[in-house]
């Protein structure tokens, strides 16, 4: 399925994409699906070893912007048929998503942003405290001032997502290579004509920039200048649980989310703000820190008191590719043409990278856009018309 | 003795076999080997199996053991209740290395 360590790269191909990641695949397989021939992508690492593999999995319609919310019921009704489409069992599971506060002043925006996403068609629900017992009976309520629920919301298994897309890529032709670095981009009069790797040269007139928390880094090697910030996130596993918590629980108050993979593990993190925000993730380590187990045990155990008895396994940590205004960057640029970009999803590719790889698919096949799309160009941040998603935990 | 009854990990049951077919599928890291086997994932955290797996997947590749790295090591070395960790005080934010935002 993927060639081993020492092939060469082809000497052309007719796209590049950069980073093996869902981002990455997603696009390569959509552009392949359109009937490109001929893409390669280059991962310096493994399949899904930036991003993907470390996220939690989650998948949800509940945001305040009106187009995280489109791109993610979109991703939603992909999600639900992907085992299907890709041939291949990604664990997918719709138990919704419980987003809780222990805020009063948070309810008026948890209202607004029930109605928006209603509007948009998302099923979304104001709960009491009360109400979420229902759903979460163990859950304590004692701080908890409201909720809102999405039931069809839910989880699936990064890797396999990962390894879902990759197959497909490989069935319809396209070639990954791991362990494979990006050394230099050529530009020609103005246009892409190629790219260096440390295991060759590629010619190619289309180059897709999928390289999540490097997407700054790759991005200034063609000359164009992103704003996105990177910062390190720390998560973990508990041991093998019988099921017993259907939702993904998540505390806007606080940043803590967890929830059950089909595997029965507890999946869980926490935001910390006093992470800084850095310029490459070459400048911090993906280390796991004392801190963050300890801060994530108190919350765990304060919202959910039955998980004192529950033993953790293991931690890590990964970047999220941070955008002033909280939504991914989609789109190509002025200069150099055959340039784009699928990146700035601030926490949030794991989820709405299949359909942003679709539409984007579309946009360097046919050069349409949906309007959508459109909206999530760089150029936004020079226009200054900023609307930040209210909604990014963890 | 057949080696689809010999366990290379007994906490996830994953055989010898199982490990090379992963292997057969292209998952020729062991980085990726134990996501998709779940080899080293268990209560043990690999302290049972990871070198065996390691020394399984040098012979698929036809490369010296010696060669091999481990996956990465996560904390916390031996498994600890969500109880234990928040009787724990909060320890200060850590000062990250390089260079400053």
């Amino acid at each position: 399925m993927i060639p081993l360590h020492n092939e060469p790269v082809p000497a052309s191909a007719d796209a590049v994409v950069v980073g093996a990641g869902v981002n990455g695949l997603a696009a390569a397989y959509e552009l392949a699906r359109r009937g490109m021939c001929n893409i390669v992508v280059v991962e310096k690492n493994y399949l899904g070893s930036g991003s993907t593999g470390r996220c939690g999995g989650g998948i949800r319609q509940q945001w305040t912007t009106e187009e995280n919310i489109r791109l993610a019921k979109e991703s939603v009704d992909l999600y639900e048929n992907m085992a299907t489409e890709l041939g291949y069992q990604v664990f997918f599971r719709q138990g919704g998503y419980l987003m809780i506060t222990e805020r009063e002043e948070d309810l008026p925006a948890l209202r607004n942003a029930t109605a928006l996403q209603n509007r948009c068609g998302v099923a979304t629900e104001f709960l009491t405290p009360r109400d979420c017992l229902e759903i979460v009976p163990d859950l304590n309520i004692s701080e908890l001032k409201g909720a809102t629920f999405c039931p069809t919301d839910g989880t699936a298994y990064p890797f396999a997502v990962v390894w879902g897309y990759a197959r497909a890529c490989h069935r319809h032709g396209v070639k990954i290579f791991i362990r494979t670095t990006l050394t230099g981009v050529e530009i020609t009069a103005g246009r892409v004509t190629g790219v260096t790797t440390d295991r060759g040269r590629i010619a190619t007139p289309v180059l897709v920039n999928c390289a999540g928390p490097w997407a700054r880094s790759l991005a200034g090697m063609v000359g164009v200048d992103l704003p996105n910030r990177q910062e390190r996130h720390e998560i973990m596993v508990s041991e093998s649980l019988k099921p017993f918590l259907d939702p993904m629980v998540i505390s806007i108050t606080n940043g803590i989310y967890f929830s059950q993979s089909m595997r029965g593990e507890i999946v869980g993190g926490i935001g910390d703000p006093t992470e800084p925000k850095w310029d490459r993730p070459e400048q911090f380590g993906f280390h796991s820190g004392l801190r963050f187990a300890v801060r994530f045990a108190r919350e765990l155990t304060r919202l959910y008191p039955r998980a004192a008895q529950v033993r953790m396994m293991r931690q890590w940590a990964g970047a999220y590719d941070v955008t002033p205004d909280h939504r991914p960057i989609l789109g190509g640029v002025a200069d150099p043409t055959g340039y784009y970009h699928i990146c700035g999803f601030s926490g949030h590719g794991f989820m709405l990278g299949p359909m942003a790889g679709r539409h984007m698919a579309r946009l360097i096949t046919t050069g349409e856009s949906d309007p959508l799309i459109t909206s999530l160009s760089l150029d936004r941040f020079a226009a200054g018309d900023l609307q930040a998603d209210a909604f990014v935990v963890g | 003795m057949s080696s689809s009854k010999i366990f290379l990990c007994r906490c996830e049951d994953v055989t010898v076999d199982e490990f090379r077919a992963a292997f057969g599928e292209g998952f020729t890291e062991l980085e990726s080997l134990k996501r998709y086997t779940g080899v080293s994932t268990g209560f043990c955290q690999g302290k049972g199996c990871l070198c065996e797996a390691a020394r399984e997947l040098a012979r698929l590749r036809g490369i010296p053991e010696q060669d091999m790295k481990p996956t990465t090591i996560r904390p916390p070395g031996e498994p600890l209740t969500f109880g234990q960790l928040a009787a724990l005080d909060i320890p200060a934010p850590e000062t990250p290395p390089g260079e400053e935002p």
